[in-house]
């Protein structure tokens, strides 16, 4: 991967919880538009390696650059403004039970501060896209598990972001959901966007192909296009 | 997550928002309770300085002469007296006028004046002073000058007891202005402690609005939106019940006294929306401190 295709680059990155190391000396790139798979078991740091790239957690150890931001850099302030430049679909959805479905995902677009009309329009179409207009005015804890994943990648996708990241998206669903979500974040990454997730399903990743990086213990273990992968790479 | 999860999250939200509807009530008529308390101080300075002012207006030296003056002696005294410092106006009532004014207010008791062979009050002058001469040292200045003029017998100033009365009172307006300042104080903590609640109760809400990226301002605005609706809300109820408070007042006392308490008012519309104001601010402030402590990075 060439440096100037980059838009995340990861040097040396160390995540440690108190004593445990979550991450160890990983160094990655990224590039756009590409379609990147993090396995690894359960524990491997595939969550927590997510979580470094939003600053959902700081990190301890390294370098990261999120499409010319310094991570380790940057001032708080601009935060928010690193935070748009993805869209997150979080493995516990992260809706606001308070608020409507469509007001979950309009409210992406209001923190940024977009107009009223596009916001309408915008929030209905990406509804639209994930079939879940006709639920607008639900309340999020009256969805089922699928339905709820659509709203939150319609939340994620509503803003036009750079960057896609999944955490375990499919891992809850049924084949027919997790299929439709599948789909949604092939038509995403085929419009231009980058799209990380962290999954263990092999069914998803046999579909789709792409990059696997697999961790082990807080280690990069694998880096490889799908077809050159080794097949033991789901564990 | 599973349907057991669900209902109990989903009850669990209810009862959060059942929640804060109620602390928010016990809020604002907390606030309105001390509004009420600071309004009706309030309206008692206004309408007890009132009070003040109309005496002060009254405030006038009576310059008592000696018997037989003869007139030309009452014209030069006059006019000397017109031209000293802080004197405002100068009237001449000469003795019959008097007996005649007082005949008049003492109508009932008539009897008294009719044995009277002879006039037994002095002529005088009705001194008034200018506005910002009414003050206690500047009458009893004045007073000793006219004492020392000719053909004066006696110089009277009965509102001697007012300069004291005015100390007093100034005291107690200070007294209610700390005591206002406390009241603010109290909404301030009232406030910035339910905010702190609510956004316990948000908190959820807060940290998702976080991760898709809303900046601090973004999530912040609506708590201070509501500490100032909860600071104008505790406002105008507080002033509303002393409003009616004061109209039943006002109805209820006996006709004789009404005529006393015609003259009262109600508080003027820049101190009315002046309160509003600061309780709002006060409702601003309280927010402030709460997210200042609760909602950092
Ligand atoms: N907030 C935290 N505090 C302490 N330890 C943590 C924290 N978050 C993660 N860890 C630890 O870091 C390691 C990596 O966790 P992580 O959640 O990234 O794993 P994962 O690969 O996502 O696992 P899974 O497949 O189960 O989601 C684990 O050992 C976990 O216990
Ligand atoms: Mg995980």
């Amino acid at each position: 991967m060439s440096a100037n295709n980059a838009i995340i680059r990861m040097f040396h990155v160390h995540k440690r919880f108190g004593s445990k190391s979550a991450l160890l000396d990983l160094s990655l790139d990224i590039g756009k538009n590409e379609f990147v798979f993090i396995t690894g078991p359960s524990g491997a740091g595939k969550s927590t390696l997510l979580k470094l790239l939003y600053i959902g957690e700081p990190l301890s150890e390294g370098q990261i650059l999120v499409d010319g931001m310094n991570l380790a850099r940057i001032p708080y302030k601009r935060i928010p403004s690193l935070r748009r430049k993805f869209g997150i679909i979080f493995q516990d959805y992260k809706l606001i039970s308070s608020k409507t479905v469509y007001d979950n995902v309009a409210l992406v677009l209001e923190a940024a501060g977009k107009k009223r009309r596009l916001i309408q329009k915008k929030a209905r179409s990406v509804l639209r896209t994930v079939g879940m207009e006709d639920r607008a005015n639900s309340y999020p804890l009256s969805l089922s598990g699928g339905e709820q994943q659509r709203v939150a990648v319609a939340r994620a996708i509503v803003g036009d972001p750079k960057i896609i990241l999944a955490d375990e998206p499919t891992g809850s669903l049924d084949e027919e959901s997790a299929g439709i979500i599948l789909d949604l974040l092939k038509g995403f990454h085929t419009r231009g966007a980058t799209v990380i997730v962290a999954t263990h399903d092999k069914a998803m990743i046999r579909k789709i192909g792409g990059r696997i990086v697999k961790l082990h213990q807080g280690k990069l273990v694998e880096s490889a296009a799908y077809e050159t992968s080794t097949d033991d790479f789901i564990l | 997550m599973k349907p057991v999860q669900m209902i109990s999250s989903y009850k669990r939200a209810v009862h959060d928002l059942l929640q804060n509807r109620y602390l928010n009530a016990v809020t604002i008529i907390t606030i309105a309770l001390s509004i009420l308390i600071v309004g009706a101080f309030a309206l008692f300075f206004i309408n007890a300085n009132d009070v003040m002012q109309s005496w002060k207006k009254g405030i006038r030296i009576m310059v008592y002469l000696k018997p037989n003056i003869p007139s030309l002696e009452v014209k030069r005294l006059q006019d000397k007296i017109q031209l000293m410092y802080g004197v405002q106006s100068i009237q001449f009532i000469a003795k019959d006028v008097a007996l005649k004014r007082l005949r008049g207010e003492m109508r009932r008791q008539s009897s008294i004046f009719e044995n009277l062979r002879e006039n037994p009050l002095p002529d005088a002058f009705e001194v008034r002073m200018i506005a910002s001469s009414q003050t206690e040292e500047k009458v009893e200045i004045l007073a000793r000058q006219l004492e020392l003029l000719a053909w004066v017998d006696e110089v009277e100033y009965g509102q001697k007891w007012l300069g004291r009365f005015e100390n007093i009172f100034n005291l107690f307006r200070l007294a209610g202005l700390a005591l206002g300042s406390l009241i603010f104080l109290a909404i301030i903590f009232i406030v910035s402690n339910t905010i702190r609640l609510v956004l316990y109760s948000r908190r959820e809400e807060v940290e998702i609005m976080r991760l898709v990226g809303a900046a601090d301002r973004f999530i912040k605005a609506p708590f201070f939106i509501e500490g100032l609706i909860q600071g104008a809300l505790g406002a105008i109820i507080g002033l509303g019940g002393l409003f009616v408070t004061f109209l039943i007042v006002i109805s209820k006392v006996e006709e004789g006294f009404a005529a006393v308490l015609l003259n009262i008012r109600f508080l003027p519309p820049w101190l009315f929306f002046g309160i509003i104001l600061c309780s709002m601010i006060v409702g601003w402030l309280g927010c402030y401190l709460s997210l200042k402590q609760h909602l950092k990075a």
